[in-house]
């Protein structure tokens, strides 16, 4: 591997990575406050990604758009992709989630429901928008803008990179600066003494799920102008993500956009190391190596002070 | 959150007015519109396919068509009849209800339960004729049942106990069971001879068993060994990056699994001993009788096994592996020995699907059936033995019966909305055992928890 292709793959992986990193705060964020796999979580990015190709199969940008539209373009697809997600996120607390947690169910419990779940919302949107791939219709054309170190960045990695990186500032903002922010931890640290100091839980849970979809949704969006939209496309990401925010250490916000970073680039520096097919083996090798050094993942659990 | 400062700010009667909920705010009205948006589902899930060239078409026609209002109708009805007519019908249920624990302590099946469970004749009388009816009854079935009973549920069976050991009785989170299922897979076909690395020597199938099972023990203590100390969640993700890296190897090492063809013409089973000579061929009903073999043996050993010293510290590990340590118990030997336990059925099973199969490729072993099994033994009821047959044989039936009913590529949709409701509506599972289930009802009196994992979600309240 020559230098250029190093820091090509670089580039490539830390663009990967910054997606890995927006889906894995999803799962982080509800397992801070439920102590749960989202199993679901996939399925929120999928629909999310729908949401996109939704708002743009109505729009229909055409041919050679303008730069003027071609931003509102992508504006609105991402409103639409987070439209679909925090929507999706949101309905899978209240009708899913919501019950077992009155009742008290073990955590087993949940994470069937979650699988069941995700079965269910991705083979409904298989049946609603066709089973074939689709891709998003272009919003723009898509060239080079700059190079780092040689590497050339188009703009859908620009735009990828950039809304990944400002989700990430904001939530990171919401969660540490916002009264929001401070219910999100107090219940991550301790729901029951959370209630009895007055935050609405149930409120708080239910705008986590809304947060994390939101970001999901916007992902998926991302991921689908990427490559393409299908029902099946959440299942690997999601895995993929999960393992990035457990290598962070789950429910640690910081700690899940370093693993997905992380492993974005190991799963990219994979390629021309050993080839397109170990790519999730060595995402998942990365896993289990620093879970047999560091069970608690690189930065620590650090539920509680969720950031 | 707080909204005490909004309400300083204000004068009494407009807070008061901000305090009083208008008619649409009731409960009773927003169970309308969870109703309503329920109808609008229902309309969605049972409405027509949709195709990618109009990737609206589905959408639109529920929304044009009749049945959006069909299903709206029934769901708005069912909530009309609950809100304004409930009193009578809910009067008279809880009579029923009443009369009925009055006559027997815990229903009619919980009484005929506890009798079977009491004495000990009609216990194993029960079971006998449960095993010649298992024996008979499929002789009777269409080809295409019979298939389907001895491809997949059996097989699926035989996996689901040995899951329930590592997850019913250890507590373990093992979202990659399925990975053992494969191992015994691939040693089969290796040690008939049909992967392109060469055997030693090739064996007959049922000598293959042993070795295959040797082979997903040492799987399992490998995999166990590092990552046994890690807490719930995190061994759940590990087993599955487990399962994926076995995946991604059958599919990618050429040289060793052959690759994304797998392996082919694997012999089927035979007997060629002390004048005894039988071959199983592609019927499935010799096959169906070897399965009922090994999983009434896998049972009687582990249900031996359940009850023995090695059972009751899983039991303690799975309840508290603090308090389990504390009492001597070997926590991470006796978490071990569940994994290998369970994984070593898995190689039975994969022994023998094989041999019935007689092809392989690496699409045969996909990570969605590692959570698909998990989900049968929970469905079933978590750490009993009946309970997961049952539940292993109806998550498997229903999707193959699905197919007549509704449209094929549908099917696992409403296997999965079947998860959901489950979990809500019964937790405990089809047949769970009474263990378990006075583990649940405890911990949703905020007694204990019902899992070693940790803490129930979310907290108790």
């Amino acid at each position: 591997m020559s230098l250029q292709e190093f820091w090509d793959y670089l580039v490539l992986g830390v663009m990967l990575g910054s997606l890995y990193a927006v889906i894995a705060i999803g799962y982080t964020l509800v397992y801070g406050v439920l102590q749960l796999i989202n199993f679901a979580h996939s399925e929120v990015f999928m629909l999310g990604a729908y949401g996109s190709l939704i708002v743009l199969q109505l729009v229909n940008p055409g041919d050679n758009p303008t730069a003027v539209a071609s931003i509102g373009f992508v504006a609105l697809a991402m409103a639409g992709s987070a439209l679909f997600g925090g929507v999706t996120a949101y309905g899978l607390e209240k009708v899913a989630y919501r019950p077992l947690r009155r009742r008290g169910a073990p955590r087993l419990i949940f994470l069937i429901t979650a699988i069941g779940a995700s079965f269910f919302l991705y083979n409904l949107a298989g049946k609603l928008f066709g089973r074939d791939p689709l891709p998003l219709p272009e919003m723009y054309d898509n060239h080079n803008v700059f190079t780092i170190f040689g590497a050339g960045v188009n703009i859908t990695q620009l735009l990828q990179f950039a809304t990944a990186v400002v989700m990430m500032i904001g939530l990171d903002l919401v969660v540490n600066r916002t009264k929001l922010g401070k219910g999100i931890r107090a219940v991550a640290q301790d729901a029951e003494v959370a209630g009895l100091m007055g935050v609405d839980i149930d409120k708080v849970i239910s705008r986590t799920f809304i947060i994390g979809g939101v970001l999901g949704g916007v992902a998926g969006f991302l991921f689908a102008n990427l490559n393409q939209v299908s029902y099946t496309m959440g299942f690997i990401p999601g895995i993929t993500a999960f393992a990035a925010a457990v290598v962070g250490g789950i429910g640690n916000i910081r700690g899940a956009m370093f693993g997905g970073i992380l492993i974005g680039i190991v799963e990219t520096m994979t390629v021309p190391l050993l080839g397109d097919e170990w790519r999730s083996v060595s995402a998942m090798v990365v896993l289990i190596l620093v879970l047999m050094f560091r069970p608690m993942g690189i930065l620590g659990e650090r539920v509680g002070r969720a950031a | 959150m707080s909204t005490t400062e909004t309400s300083k700010s204000l004068t009494p009667s407009a807070a008061a007015k901000l305090r009083r909920t208008a008619w649409y705010q009731t409960e009773r009205y927003s169970r309308l519109w969870a109703m309503i948006a329920l109808g609008v589902l229902l309309a969605l899930v049972t409405g027509e396919q949709g195709n990618t060239r109009d990737i609206f078409y589905s959408i639109e026609s529920t929304f044009t068509g009749p049945k959006l209002w069909l299903w709206l109708a029934f769901t708005v009805g069912v909530w009309a009849l609950r809100e304004f007519a409930a009193t009578p019908i809910k009067g008279a249920a809880t009579k029923a209800k009443e009369s009925a624990k009055s006559a027997t302590s815990a229903g009619p099946v919980g009484s005929l339960r506890t009798r079977f469970q009491s004495d000990k004749r009609l216990k194993l009388g029960g079971i006998a004729v449960l095993l010649i009816l298992v024996l008979v009854i499929p002789s009777g079935l269409e080809r295409t049942w019979q298939t389907v009973l001895v491809d997949q549920i059996a097989i699926f069976a035989l996996l689901a106990i040995g899951l329930n050991v590592v997850i019913g009785w250890a507590g373990l989170l093992d979202l990659g069971f399925f990975a053992f299922f494969a191992v015994g897979a691939y040693s089969t076909a290796y040690w008939t001879g049909r992967l392109p690395i060469e055997p030693p020597v090739v064996l007959n199938n049922f000598w293959v068993i042993p070795v295959a099972v040797v082979t997903c023990l040492i799987c399992g203590l490998l995999l166990g060994a590092p990552t046994l100390r890690l807490r719930g969640d995190y061994l759940a993700i590990v087993t599955l990056g487990f399962h994926e890296i076995i995946y991604l190897v059958a599919k990618n090492a050429d040289g060793l699994t052959g690759g994304p063809q797998g392996a082919r013409l694997i012999p089927d089973f035979s007997i060629d001993f002390a004048g005894i000579e039988y071959k199983w061929s592609i019927k499935p009903l010799p096959y169906w009788y070897l399965l009922v073999f090994f999983i009434v043996l896998v049972i009687i050993l582990f249900s031996r096994l359940e009850h023995s010293r090695v059972g009751r510290a899983w039991t303690a590990i799975r309840e508290d592996e603090i308090a389990a340590a504390a009492n001597g118990v070997n926590t991470v030997q006796f978490k071990l020995m569940a994994f290998a336990i369970g994984a070593s059925t898995s190689g039975v099973a994969g022994v023998i699907f094989t041999s019935k199969y007689g092809y392989i490729n690496p699409e045969v072993f996909p990570l969605l059936q590692s959570i698909l099994i998990l989900a049968y033994v929970i469905f079933g009821g978590m750490g009993s033995i009946p309970g997961v047959l049952i539940g292993t044989a109806i998550l498997v039936w229903l999707p193959e019966a699905l197919k007549d009913w509704v449209d094929p590529s549908d099917r696992y949709m409403y296997l999965g909305a079947l998860l959901v409701i489950m979990m809500i509506y019964r937790p405990q599972g089809v047949w769970p055992s009474r263990r378990r289930q006075r583990e649940l009802k405890m911990a949703e009196e905020g007694i204990g928890d019902a899992d070693a994992m940790s803490e129930p979600a979310g907290g108790k309240f």
